[in-house]
């Protein structure tokens, strides 16, 4: 927790766009510069204002992509009906101003002193604050063992692809892929339900700290199946990025 | 709309109450659900955004936002914090 407000005034601030990175066709990772950062824990999230000529403002939440003590990062998903996300994956460039303030949540977080082992669930780019825990874990020496079930439309919609391809040890990653797959595709091919819990997460019976994060539906959907599988709630944090993206 | 949950409104409810508050305990005043603030329904449409119990939907929390004030209700709730 050092390091990091919770306590205390909440202001926004122009933070700097160091770089930008496509994830995806539809996915970028924007890299800031942001001066007066108290510094984040993994899974917290910052909001982004926008402000038209015209006064209009619009404000959206992005989960921060960086472990605590890198540079802060979000990652972005364009929704082609947005007021916000296609100026961040489109228009920005590094050099460019962005206001935000940050950081925000201290729900779903976590710290190597939870403990484990980690069960990870991600639909889409609910993949990012959990990328942001396996980075953490990973530069804190972590030895919590980790399972995470990623589900995405394709192969092409893998955010982290490259990342999540060589997992540090103690990380075993299995992607679902629910929409289309590559030729020859040997892995999971359908919705996460309380069968494919039955295959590849922890057992309930080895109390494992689960996240879940991704578009309502689908934590809806998880939810119910870790509490059909005999999970226990308490060990299970949720959060919903509304009818966003696919998963 | 599609609910969102209580993580989305960490921001606006630091503005209010100084603090951080989605791990905040809350029981509805209605059926005496417990749980996080991060675990409660939440609607957001400018400049509105209201906050709904998971077990009764009884409502918790209204937050609106206008001429730069955020008028807020916990009337629905029981206990919070």
């Amino acid at each position: 927790m050092a390091g990091t407000a919770l306590r205390g005034r909440l202001t926004w601030q122009l933070a700097k766009v160091s770089a930008v990175c496509d994830e995806t066709a539809s996915v970028r990772t924007i890299m800031l510069d942001v001066p007066d950062w108290p510094g984040h824990e993994a899974g917290q999230h910052l909001d982004v204002r926008l402000t038209a000529e015209d006064g209009y403002v619009a404000e959206r939440s992005y989960s921060i992509a960086s472990a605590p003590g890198e540079p802060v990062a979000i990652t972005v998903e364009r929704l082609d009906d947005g007021e916000v996300s296609p100026y961040l994956t489109d228009e920005l460039r590094a050099g460019d101003e962005l206001e935000l303030r940050g950081p925000i949540g201290g729900y779903f977080v976590w710290g190597p002193g939870d403990g484990g082992p980690l069960l990870l669930l991600a639909g889409g780019s609910g993949i990012v604050p959990l990328r942001a825990i396996l980075r953490h874990r990973e530069r804190t020496g972590s030895a919590v063992p980790v399972r995470l079930l990623y589900s995405s439309r394709s192969l092409d919609d893998v955010i982290y692809q490259a990342e999540l391809d060589r997992p540090a040890p103690g990380v075993e990653v299995i992607h679902t892929l629910t929409r289309h797959q590559p030729p020859g595709w040997a892995g999971y091919a359908r919705r996460v339900d309380a069968a494919l819990l039955g295959e590849v997460a922890w057992p309930a019976a080895s109390m494992p700290l689960t996240y879940v994060c991704g578009p309502t539906s689908f934590v809806e959907a998880v939810s119910q199946a870790l509490v059909q599988s005999g999970y226990p709630p308490l060990r299970v944090k949720t959060e919903r990025f509304g009818a966003t993206g696919g998963t | 709309m599609e609910a969102l949950d209580g993580n989305a409104i960490g921001g606006l409810l630091h503005e209010v109450f100084d603090t951080e508050m989605t791990g905040a305990a809350t029981v509805c005043g209605h059926c005496g659900d417990a749980r996080p603030v991060a675990e409660l329904v939440v609607y957001r449409q400018a400049p509105g955004t209201v906050v709904r119990c998971r077990s009764c939907e009884n409502v918790l929390m209204v937050f609106v936002r206008a001429h730069g004030r955020t008028c807020v209700d916990l009337q629905g709730l029981a206990a919070l914090g």
